[in-house]
Parts: C-alpha cells; sequence; structure tokens
C-alpha cells in the first residue's frame, strides 16, 4: 500500500470516532504530538507528588495522613500508565526519564508552586485536580487508544482526589478564624496558577490545532478554562471564601463568568524554569532516581537469573 | 538507550471467579514475582479483581492491523455458521 492509502485509512479512522493503534499506520507528526502530551503527562504525575509528599509526615490527623498517602500513591500509577501508553509509541522509559531529569522535558507549570500551609493540601486536591480531571475527562475519548485507555482507569481514580482536597477546604474555611485566613491565602495563591493550567488562550496556543484536527483534544484550552470557572464559583461560595479576581462576574449572554486571564508573562517564566520550585523538584527527582539505582540494578540482576532458570528448567 | 526499567509485561484481571480475564494494561518488572506484585499494588487497589495473570510482551504474537482484511475474510462468507441461516416453521416456538 502506498503511503496515500494509509493516510487515507488513518483520517477515515478519525472520521468515523474509531481509535488509533499502536501497529496502525500514523503521521509522523500524530505521533510526535503524542509522544510529547503524554510523556509530559506522565511526567507531571510524578512531579506532582512531590509538593504533596511534602506534607505526609506533617498532616494533621491519621485519617488525612492515610488518604494523602492513597492519594499520591494514586498519582505514581497514573504516570505508570502514561509511560507505557508512550512507551507504544515507540520510546523507552529511561530516554523519558532522562529527558525529565536533565531538564529538557516539561511537565505541567504548576507543581513549580509550593504548598506552604496545610490548606495547601486542599486546595491542590480540590483546585488542581479539579482542573487536571476536566482535561482528563476529555482525553477518555481521545484518538489514541492507549492513551485514552489510561484516561478512562485514571478518571476513576481521579474522582476522590478532588473530593479529599474540598475536604480539607471545608474543615479549614470552616474553623478558626486562622484557619479560615489559611484557607484564603491558599485560594488566593492557587487560583491563577491553576487557571493557567489549561495551557496559553486558543488564540496563542501553537499546538492546539493539530490536537483538535487528530481528536487528540476535542475541547480548547479557553473552552475548558472557562467550563472550570463556572463550575468552581459555587463551591467558593459555599466555603464564604473569594476567589482571588475583582473582574470576576456572571455574564448572563454567555451563561458564564466573565474572569480575568492569568499573568501569561509568569506562566512562560515558569515553563523556562524560573518558577519558584522548578530547581527544587529537579532536584528531589533526581536525588531519587540515583539513590534507587542500586536497588534497580539488584532487581534486574536478580531478575535475569530468575529468567534464566526459569528458561533452562 | 537501553531499558533499566526491566521488560514489559502485559496484565491481565479477572473480576470474580469464573469470569474471563481481561486485559487491562501493562508494567515493567525485573522477574515474575515482581510482576505480578506490581500489577496488584497499580492494577487492584480499589477490588478490580481477585485474580491476575501477567505475561511478558515478548510471548505476545499478535495479527497486525494490516491483515484485518484477508486475515478475518473466511468468516464473512459462512453465514451458515449463524443460527439465523436456518429457516425455522412458525409453529416451533423455542429452538
Ligand atoms: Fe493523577
Ligand atoms: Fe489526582
Amino acid at each position: 500500500m502506498e503511503n496515500k492509502d494509509f493516510e487515507a485509512i488513518f483520517e477515515n479512522k478519525l472520521a468515523k470516532n474509531e481509535m488509533v493503534e499502536p501497529k496502525d499506520w500514523m503521521p509522523d507528526n500524530y505521533r510526535k504530538h503524542l509522544l510529547r502530551q503524554i510523556s509530559q503527562h506522565a511526567h507531571s504525575e510524578i512531579i506532582g507528588m512531590l509538593p504533596e509528599g511534602n506534607w505526609i509526615s506533617r498532616a494533621p490527623s491519621l485519617r488525612s495522613k492515610l488518604v494523602l498517602l492513597a492519594k499520591v500513591q494514586d498519582e505514581g500509577g497514573h504516570g505508570l500508565y502514561l509511560y507505557t501508553a508512550a512507551e507504544s509509541l515507540g520510546t523507552s522509559r529511561d530516554e523519558m526519564l532522562d529527558a525529565l531529569q536533565t531538564g529538557r522535558a516539561k511537565y505541567s507549570s504548576i507543581f513549580n508552586y509550593p504548598t506552604l500551609s496545610w490548606a495547601d493540601i486542599g486546595a491542590v486536591g480540590w483546585l488542581v485536580d479539579g482542573a487536571a480531571i476536566m482535561n482528563q475527562v476529555m482525553l477518555q475519548r481521545t484518538s489514541y487508544g492507549p492513551y485514552a485507555r489510561a484516561m478512562v482507569r485514571i478518571c476513576k481514580e481521579e474522582s476522590f482526589h478532588q473530593r479529599q482536597g474540598y475536604e480539607v477546604m471545608t474543615h479549614m474555611a470552616f474553623g478558626t478564624p486562622e484557619q479560615k485566613e489559611m484557607a484564603q491565602d491558599a485560594l488566593n495563591r492557587w487560583w491563577f496558577p491553576t487557571l493557567m493550567m489549561f495551557g496559553p488562550p486558543d488564540s496563542e496556543s501553537p499546538n492546539s490545532e493539530n490536537a483538535i484536527k487528530w481528536r487528540i483534544k476535542r475541547e480548547t484550552n479557553d473552552q475548558l478554562r472557562q467550563r472550570f470557572v463556572n463550575q468552581t464559583v459555587e463551591q467558593v461560595q459555599y466555603l464564604g471564601l473569594t476567589i482571588p479576581d475583582k473582574n470576576l462576574k456572571w455574564n448572563e449572554s454567555k451563561k458564564g463568568y466573565d474572569f480575568s486571564e492569568p499573568d501569561w508573562a509568569e506562566f512562560k517564566n515558569v515553563i523556562k524554569g524560573n518558577g519558584p520550585c522548578n530547581k527544587e523538584r529537579l532536584d528531589a527527582r533526581n536525588k531519587a532516581h540515583n539513590e534507587g539505582r542500586w536497588v534497580r540494578e539488584a532487581a534486574a540482576a536478580y531478575g535475569k537469573k530468575q529468567m534464566e532458570q526459569y528458561a533452562a528448567a | 538507550m537501553s531499558d533499566s526499567q526491566g521488560p514489559l509485561w502485559e496484565v491481565f484481571v479477572q473480576k470474580k471467579a469464573g469470569q474471563p480475564f481481561v486485559h487491562c494494561g501493562n508494567l515493567h518488572a525485573y522477574d515474575k514475582e515482581m510482576a505480578l506484585q506490581n500489577a496488584r499494588d497499580l492494577y487492584t487497589r480499589r477490588g478490580e479483581g481477585m485474580a491476575l495473570w501477567v505475561v511478558p510482551t515478548a510471548a505476545i504474537v499478535a495479527s497486525s492491523p494490516e491483515d484485518q482484511g484477508s486475515f478475518f475474510e473466511p468468516s464473512n462468507d459462512k453465514v451458515f455458521r449463524h443460527p439465523t441461516f436456518y429457516p425455522m416453521p412458525d409453529v416451533i416456538k423455542h429452538m
């Protein structure tokens, strides 16, 4: 078959809402786009464990410690699902980890902000996981099969993440005046970085057009961001807290809220590596990787021996 | 670049006794035990199953997508394999 025929089969699959599978022919740029997106997504799950892991040893109760541990463990699992989905496109785990750990690969800018108080753990679960879920629900129907299937599992597991975060926020917001102040402070610091998670505005998003054309994404950055704001306002009101945006106002004509854009210059700067915690995150990731090397080497040597004995038996 | 993460394994979960094992994903592990333990930790944290299979990915033989037409062709022209091929007298209510 000619390349043209393959391309026609590929286009036809997309048109019929069928999934593209690892062994199917796909355009090089589609593969590249997916590789970049899925590996970035995987890195975000893994790096995302760090700001929350920071509070496991200091959780205020045994219950909250168990919950946070379970949540962070889920995120590690999400990273693994996504790495294998990316591997099915023809890369290796080592290549991806190397790209992450040398700073060549990106991960979500949100994880370069610090978690300063226990209320931040509430804000992260509620807002950051909330925003991630909005994106991931859409990706359950993405056109690449292994990515879509990973997303279905991830979404099932995510549903408790946002709720446990909101529970922490309710405890803080309905607690002592000091606790409420911490909750408001956390909301103030996390609001705009969370809005940045959906990516740059559609007008300046270079990869969006292809992503929509290839059905990798089904909604644009701005559409998802708008939906997130619409959904979240009520949750903030219940807590008796205030969204740090004077321009936030219901707009009857669009049946949604008007709101201020995040500071996109800050976004670019954090992506470039100049956020408050970029260095700390990469250092922690590299330290864990290097300190785990002897374990991987020992396990590999043991595994090799086992497989040889198995083959000989 | 060589992979230091061990070979890839495919994971199959059986939800309840008597049901088929269904493919649920894959993982890296260095040996059989580790593959099984990782599969448990990764894929059955919420009662998703009571039994697991792990299979080295390299051991799987798969049909290729290009085969789709010709490879499965023989099934298309054998309509007599389906019960609806056989007319039944109206008076027979159950068969
Ligand atoms: Fe996650
Ligand atoms: Fe999560």
